[in-house]
């Protein structure tokens, strides 16, 4: 059995006393890509911004029970310092306009007014390319604007500068729904490889994708955890008839 | 850096913020609370009956609340026909360069420094007659008026669905029916509320004034005269040594604000129902 | 006969009809095509009529006395001395300093106006001063500029050792910061609105704090803008007169210190333009082309920046 690095116990999340999740209780094993699918609306996204409180930012959602990192309950860290542990990838890639592409990669440094050294920050900048296969792709045009770059490019550009603060943990909102499908297959094939590095934590609506990349499958319905196992078991012998219907197609 | 001195320079910047922000502000309220305090005790029936008198005469400020009212619904009369017929070109033809033009020239009128329109309408129409005249203040007053009123028809047209606007066309409207019976009832209280903040602003206008409407101590109804206004008022007085006629400047002040509140909040009101 | 006659009716009724459709076409569409184009043809006329009729009237100033008057320094109508630097030179000084002085003001409320998470009462509070700040009357703003902030000046003034006078450069520099930071601050809060969520929330998922996230994110996304903003913000305070002239102290020389009294143009104007004919006016008129001249370059350029800041 893997060890296990998130917890996630008896969940509950509320927005302007509307009950978004319900008791959620799960492990998310070390090192694996753990996928949380469902219909829209079921409270992927928000289950994924509760892990590393982006939920604080925008709204005044209310949250109850425990998330723990390595044993560390989450809520008694400062946020900025989680965040920096674990990282995230959006629906569709932001790289920051105003830096090049090696600012982007070392953003997360120079945010905090980290001062690095010019040898580690090329050390860091050819590493996290590197570990998402953009550098050889971009390593002439380093200090060229991030937004020149294709969709595809600019999501990994996005996700090697959440692995330039070498999180425990990535979370990846919906990270290929704006991207076409050989950009997407880039993306997956990198996410399989980049577990040896980093816990991975995706969220998607798309079952082909779910079954294609996942160790682990967490499949959430209106709010509940439904289910939650081994992607194969899942995908050949799901114990509850919601998920055996989400996943033969017959919703979202 | 540690997390700690990160989040205490977090910390003293949102403190920091917050305190320009509200030092912003406080300069609002202590011209609000100085008015209230030196104008209410000048708020009398003297002020709102009697027309200026010399120092030792208790006059008022009729004849500049008269002159306020006839100088600014003239400018309105003469500035809404043209900036919403403006308005109107700019939407029908948006896509043409002449457009572009027009939305930079609005934009150019609006930083025309005040006193500069005064200039110009002095020369226009105060230096050819040899006299200075109320309707001059209202034709450089309307000047004043028309970018904000332009902005707000062409911004309020722009709202309107295209659904709307084509389903009149393509039931065989003209264009002008489409425009008089369609576009125009739509868009009345978008361009009602630009309308009124462009009046709320010339309502207390005095720079463009000071050559034009040129201020007027007795009671004038005559357009083609000189005619007096709360702001032309309350400058003269302030400017004047005489304890008596400040008194009078802060009642007038009162009163001016006053409009150009209920003014503003009009047109909010406006917004807020219309919006609904 | 009775055939002529109907036929007589007929072709008169025909007429009649003609005439009433061509009638009708002319009336509305007509009408109010030219009522459109007039209107749009008077607005584009102004700005131009301006410049135009500003040039004529100060030809005779330019014919006997010239541009070199740009570069003296005395203004005495009376010996037909019209020096203008003192003027153009305050006018300058004046609103870059009100401006420089109301930058932290205007970017601390159009921060706190943006933040997602702050108060929503305290900023409708924020918002509503704001505009009401923004409909003040100029002679409102002087009046009482005059009667609370020129004691309070004086008493500094005689702390600091200078004659203790309350008008002059520095009362104005005061009132103008307070009056033109609505309009700077409204811009700024406009296009810091519109720097995409995206990216202030990519910051967060860094662990930026929202210093951090305000000052390497936002602030550079919305730099063009503010800029634009502040430019303008200039181009208006360059042609503030009211307020200016009520405090500024008229008097027609370079100011020698901060507290000094001086003139600006537009103040110059207002305190001298009815009394002035002849030469005099045409000189006054003169320095409001200039005036006319740098505030409308000033907006140019500040739209045009803004306009390349929204792409």
């Amino acid at each position: 059995m893997e060890s296990i690095i998130l917890t996630i116990k008896y969940l509950n999340v509320y927005y302007d006393n509307h009950q978004i999740l319900f008791n959620v209780n799960l492990d998310v094993p070390e090192k694996k890509i753990t996928t949380i699918m469902g219909p829209s609306g079921c409270g992927k996204s928000t289950l994924l911004r509760t892990i590393n409180r982006m939920h604080e930012i925008t709204n005044m959602a209310r949250t109850e029970g425990e998330i723990l990192l390595k044993g560390k309950d989450i809520y008694t860290m400062h946020p900025e310092e989680l965040r920096s542990r674990i990282g995230m990838v959006f629906q569709s890639p932001n790289p920051f306009p105003h830096m090049s592409i090696y600012e982007n990669v070392i953003a997360g440094y120079t945010l905090k007014g980290i001062r690095l050294s010019k040898v580690d920050k090329d050390e860091i900048v050819e590493r996290s390319l590197r570990s998402v296969g953009l550098w050889e792709e971009v390593k002439n045009k380093l200090f060229k604007r991030g937004t020149f770059l294709s969709g595809g490019q600019q999501q990994r550009l996005c996700i090697a500068r959440a692995l330039a603060m070498r999180p425990d943990i990535i979370l990846l909102d919906e990270p290929t729904s704006s991207l076409d499908p050989a950009a997407t297959q880039k993306i997956e094939e990198l996410l399989m490889k980049l577990k040896d590095e980093v816990t991975i934590l995706l969220v998607t609506h798309n079952i082909a994708q779910a079954s294609r990349v996942s160790d682990y499958i967490a499949f959430l319905f209106l709010g509940e955890l439904v289910e939650f196992g081994p992607s194969t078991k899942i995908f050949t012998t799901p114990e509850n008839p919601k998920t055996e219907e989400f996943i033969s197609g017959k919703f979202g | 850096m540690s997390i700690k001195t990160r989040k205490k320079k977090d910390k003293i910047f949102t403190l920091l913020v917050m305190f320009l922000s509200i030092l912003t502000i406080l300069p609002l309220f202590l011209i609000l609370l100085y008015l209230i305090k030196a104008g209410f005790s000048a708020l009398n029936l003297d002020l709102i009956t009697k027309v200026s008198r010399p120092i030792g005469e208790r006059g008022g400020a009729l004849n500049s609340i008269i002159g306020t009212l006839i100088i600014s619904l003239l400018a309105t009369l003469i500035a809404t026909p043209i900036s919403v017929f403006t308005g109107l070109f700019i939407f029908e033809y948006r896509k043409k360069v002449v457009s572009k033009i027009l939305n930079i020239t609005v934009r150019l009128i609006s930083g025309i420094p005040s006193i500069i329109i005064g200039i110009v309408v002095y020369l226009w129409m105060v230096k050819p007659l040899g006299k200075y005249s109320a309707l001059s203040g209202s034709v450089a007053l309307a000047i004043m008026m028309i970018p904000n009123t332009v902005t707000s028809t062409v911004e309020t047209l722009e709202m309107i669905p295209i659904g709307l606007r084509e389903a009149s066309l393509a039931l065989g409207a003209s264009f002008a029916k489409n425009i008089t019976k369609v576009i125009l009832p739509l868009s009345i209280p978008g361009i009602l509320t630009g309308v009124l903040i462009g009046l709320g602003r010339i309502a207390g206008e005095t720079a463009p004034l000071l050559f034009t409407a040129f201020g007027n101590p007795f009671l004038n109804l005559n357009i083609m005269k000189p005619m007096d206004t709360l702001p032309l008022l309350i400058y003269n007085y302030a400017l004047s040594p005489f304890e008596e006629w400040h008194k009078i400047a802060w009642g007038a002040s009162l009163i001016l604000i006053f409009i150009v509140l209920i003014l503003n909040v009009l047109a909010k009101w406006i917004v807020s129902k219309w919006n609904r | 006969m009775e055939n002529l006659k109907a036929l007589i009716q007929r072709q008169s009724g025909n007429i009649i009809y003609r005439f009433a459709s061509i009638k009708k076409l002319l009336n509305f569409d007509k009408i109010l095509k030219i009522s459109l184009f007039i209107s749009a043809a008077l607005v584009l006329g102004i700005v131009l009529g301006f410049v135009v009729t500003l040039c004529v009237a100060s030809f005779d100033f330019l014919k006997s006395v010239g541009f070199s008057s740009l570069l003296k320094d005395t203004w005495n109508p009376l010996t037909d001395e019209f020096g203008a630097s003192p003027f153009i030179f305050t006018t300058i000084l004046v609103s870059s300093l009100s401006l420089l002085l109301s930058i932290p003001f205007s970017l601390s409320i159009a921060i706190s106006l943006s933040d997602k998470k702050g108060n929503k009462l305290l900023q409708s509070f924020l918002n509503t001063s704001l505009d009401l700040m923004a409909a003040v009357p100029s002679v409102i703003y002087g009046f009482w500029a005059l009667f609370t902030l020129s004691p309070l000046v004086r008493l500094l003034q005689t702390k600091l050792g200078f004659a203790p006078m309350g008008v002059g450069l520095f009362t104005a520099v005061i009132v103008l910061t307070i009056m033109i930071i609505p309009f700077s601050a409204g811009i700024s809060r406009e296009v810091i609105k519109l720097v995409p969520q995206e990216l202030e929330e990519a910051g967060y998922s860094l662990g930026a704090t929202r210093y951090e996230v305000i000052r390497s994110i936002i602030l550079p996304q919305a730099k063009s803008g503010i800029i634009a903003g502040f430019i303008l913000s200039m181009g208006r305070s360059l042609g503030e007169t009211m307020a200016v002239t009520m405090v500024i102290g008229n008097f027609n020389a370079f100011p020698k210190n901060i507290f000094s009294p001086a003139n600006t143009i537009s103040s110059l104007i207002a305190n001298q333009f009815n009394e002035a004919s002849g030469l005099h006016q045409s000189a006054l008129i003169f320095l409001g082309l200039i005036l006319l001249v740098i505030t409308l370059l000033v907006n140019l350029a500040g739209a045009f920046i803004l306009k390349g800041s929204r792409r």
